[in-house]
């Protein structure tokens, strides 16, 4: 078979993409499964994503209440593990990155996200579910809410006041001449660029990882589709591929769910600090 | 052919966060190497600065799909 003969099955792969699923867009993440009514133009539906957080949040509730209703001085099986992961959150996230002064009344929030974000997270390569809910852009936003008004509430209060709170964060020794700009940057540090990059972090790694499970997976099955054997053939490295990703998108997921507890622990960090 | 420049422009802005991220990596192996006792206190470091860097990566990848088509 030589290489032209390819061609024309190519042109027949993708003309036949208004109908298939491939290549796989950003629309392909809204599912809709129920719709409630209207609000003028606007759809009031509960999405898949939606779903998949409230399955979460009870398997989260059903784990930690289960684990720790009878909880021993000696653990038992289940809450040895449940305690392996509130101590990873506790030394190596909230201990780390606090300080062991004020660290532990941060630890349930963190251990909340943490645990919340992971399972979402890893929902995304769980078969019958295969959705990660980070990757709509509601879900990471909400997150990102809770601990922006917390690290600057608390940095508002430890400060006295908001003006107290923006001259704290001007650090020491700026000459004058310099400090309209320093004051314009830190301001844009504290109140949008961090907000941003913790958000469209996580947003953007599910979202991004998905994508890409979707194009070697669909990908795969269009291309056993094709009329020629030998891009059939190709369909076995496309799935070896997906399998290899998959394995990558749980390492990233987890380090997503690590990243944000951790930069989230270290705003709050920052904002209990005594010095800058 | 079709297509958007678009793609052409995210893969080109995503040298930048790679090679940052690559010589964040090194420089925690390197540390690590030097000194092995070390390690758990770089390690929430070399992350942080992982994070940050792969944020302009994120940043591209938003502006890719944001921009007008």
């Amino acid at each position: 078979m030589s290489f032209a003969a390819l061609i024309p099955s190519l042109g027949s792969l993708s003309a036949e993409g208004d109908g298939g699923h491939f290549p796989p867009t950003p629309e392909g993440f809204w599912q809709p499964l129920v719709t409630l009514g209207h609000i003028g133009d606007y759809p009031i539906v509960i999405t898949r994503s939606m779903v998949v957080i409230m399955l979460s949040v009870a398997l989260l509730s059903w784990w930690l209440v289960s684990t720790t209703k009878r909880a021993a001085v000696v653990p038992g099986k289940g809450q040895h593990y449940t305690e392996l992961v509130y101590n990873f959150v506790r030394n190596d996230v909230a201990k780390d990155m606090i300080g062991s002064k004020d660290f532990l009344r941060f630890v349930p929030l963190l251990f909340s996200l943490f645990v919340l974000i992971l399972l979402n997270n890893l929902f995304g390569i769980i078969p019958p579910i295969q959705f990660p809910t980070m990757s709509r852009i509601g879900f990471p936003i909400a997150l990102t809410l809770v601990v922006y008004v917390v690290y600057h509430w608390i940095g508002i209060k430890k400060q006295h006041g908001f003006l107290n709170y923006v001259k704290w964060m001007i650090p020491p020794g700026i000459p004058g001449w310099l400090l309209p700009l320093i004051v314009f940057l830190e301001l844009l540090t504290f109140f949008i660029t961090r907000p941003l990059t913790l958000a469209l972090r996580l947003f953007g790694n599910m979202f991004a990882g998905h994508m890409l499970l979707a194009v070697f997976i669909i990908g795969g099955w269009e291309l056993v589709q094709a009329d020629t054997f030998a891009l059939k053939f190709v369909a076995l490295p496309a799935w070896l591929m997906a399998f290899v990703m998959t394995l990558f998108e749980g390492l990233v997921q987890f380090l997503q769910a690590f990243v944000f507890t951790l930069l989230a622990a270290s705003y709050f960090g920052s904002a209990v600090a005594d010095e800058h | 052919m079709t297509g958007n420049l678009n793609l052409v422009g995210y893969g080109l802005a995503a040298i930048g966060p790679a090679i940052a991220v690559g010589l964040i990596f090194a420089a925690y192996i390197n540390g690590v190497a030097r000194q092995p006792e070390a390690g758990n206190m770089l390690r929430p470091i070399a992350i942080l600065g992982f994070a940050l860097a792969e944020a302009l990566a994120i940043f591209g990848l938003v502006l890719f799909f944001i921009s007008p088509k």
